[in-house]
């Protein structure tokens, strides 16, 4: 990470690379570090990956641009992190109200070969109504994936099937598209709703 | 150490709603709170559940092994997450608890994995779990089907 810095600022000259190296370790392993810098999701505006969303509709990252925007990976397979993580999630909108109207969620899979654009309608039925399913080929999952530095790997389990492992965090945008913070999987309610609301515009975040 | 009292006062709350009280047969050393499972969508995908096992004996205890008629394959799995953030799931093998102490399976770490569902996990139901320990006392206990975007045993 400091290797990446240190290219990146070297062409500024020796004098600005002290100042900027300290601007890099804050940001990269200092208190102002919310991933390190090298895995940071991109700004929504920089993403590219057409997807489709559980009731058919055409989305990317556009589609999330001008609402504040949580998003999530996993796969409607998952027994464990992904149910407790959309209850959590479920449990955040319920807590913000009506602000909760004001973002966009997405929930995208990393297991598109069985979570169809039905299964995931199916699925997202179960929680909170502004949770959307984004499922799509392949390819265009790794490009999302790629976007939000997020990883996902099949893992082949006993019996000939099949589970994923994957980022379980869930990346928080602005309106504008540009990244907040994450929420750690299964991070208490208490941070997790102050983190969205920081998220939310001022005159949205008021109201509850 | 906190999360004792908490334990208890769910047990007590369970009674007094007349709740599906977790029901105990077998060894007399293992009792098992606060059963729940999440109902499933049909019977493709894997389910979870999740207890607290507490050895209230003088030994200690080893878990090898679970049977429900539920699932052809329980297992206790482990959840976990790393610095990247990635979860990730492996089976935990055999599990000893010390006397005196509980194991806690609950959402993001151990948890009983019910795969190759026989039949869906219908909410509102109750589905018996068989735990097998390594002096070959059981414990069954019936695990209460909840939502399926329930947080805990009380939904
Ligand atoms: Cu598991």
């Amino acid at each position: 990470m400091q290797r990446r810095h240190l290219l990146r600022y070297g062409a500024a000259g020796a004098g600005a690379l002290g100042l900027m190296l300290g601007v890099g370790w804050w940001r990269v392993d200092g208190p102002g570090a919310s991933k390190p810098a090298g895995q940071r999701p991109l700004a929504l505006s920089a993403m590219d990956f057409r997807l489709t969303d559980h009731e058919g509709n055409e989305v990317g990252p556009d589609t999330l641009i001008g609402r504040p925007t949580m998003v999530f990976f996993g796969f409607t397979y998952c027994p464990d992190v992904c149910p407790t993580t959309l209850s959590d999630i479920s449990g955040w909108l319920d807590d913000l109200g009506d602000a909760a109207a004001q973002m966009n969620v997405a929930f995208i899979t990393v297991d598109p070969e069985r979570d169809t654009v039905e299964a995931m309608a199916e699925y997202v039925g179960y929680f909170h109504p502004a949770i959307r399913g984004w499922t799509g080929p392949e390819d265009q999952i790794a490009r999302a994936a790629e976007g939000f530095r997020a990883l996902y790997e099949r893992v082949p389990t006993k019996g000939g099937g099949y589970t994923m492992n994957h980022t379980a965090s869930v990346f928080l945008f602005d309106a504008e598209g540009e990244h907040v913070t994450m929420i750690d999987y299964h991070e208490p309610r208490e941070f997790a709703v102050p983190k969205i609301r920081r998220a939310l515009p001022e005159d949205v975040a008021g109201a509850t | 150490m906190k999360k004792r009292p908490y334990v208890k006062g769910l047990a007590v709350i369970f009674m007094l709603a007349g709740l599906s009280a977790p029901a105990f047969s077998g060894s007399e050393d293992v009792n098992v709170e606060n059963a729940w499972s999440r109902a499933s969508i049909g019977a493709s995908r894997p389910g979870a559940a999740y207890m607290i096992v507490r050895n209230t004996g003088e030994d200690a205890v080893t878990l090898t092994g679970l049977t429900t008629p539920l699932a052809m394959m329980p297992e206790i799995h482990e959840t976990k997450t790393n610095a990247d953030g990635v979860s990730s799931m492996t089976p935990a093998g055999e599990i000893t608890i010390e006397a005196g102490e509980s194991l806690a399976l609950e959402p993001g770490g151990l948890h009983v994995m019910l795969m190759n569902l026989q039949n869906p996990m219908t909410e509102g139901e109750t589905f018996p779990l068989t735990l097998t320990f390594s002096d070959g006392d059981e414990v069954t206990v019936d695990v209460p089907i909840l939502d399926i975007a329930a947080r805990g045993p009380e939904g």
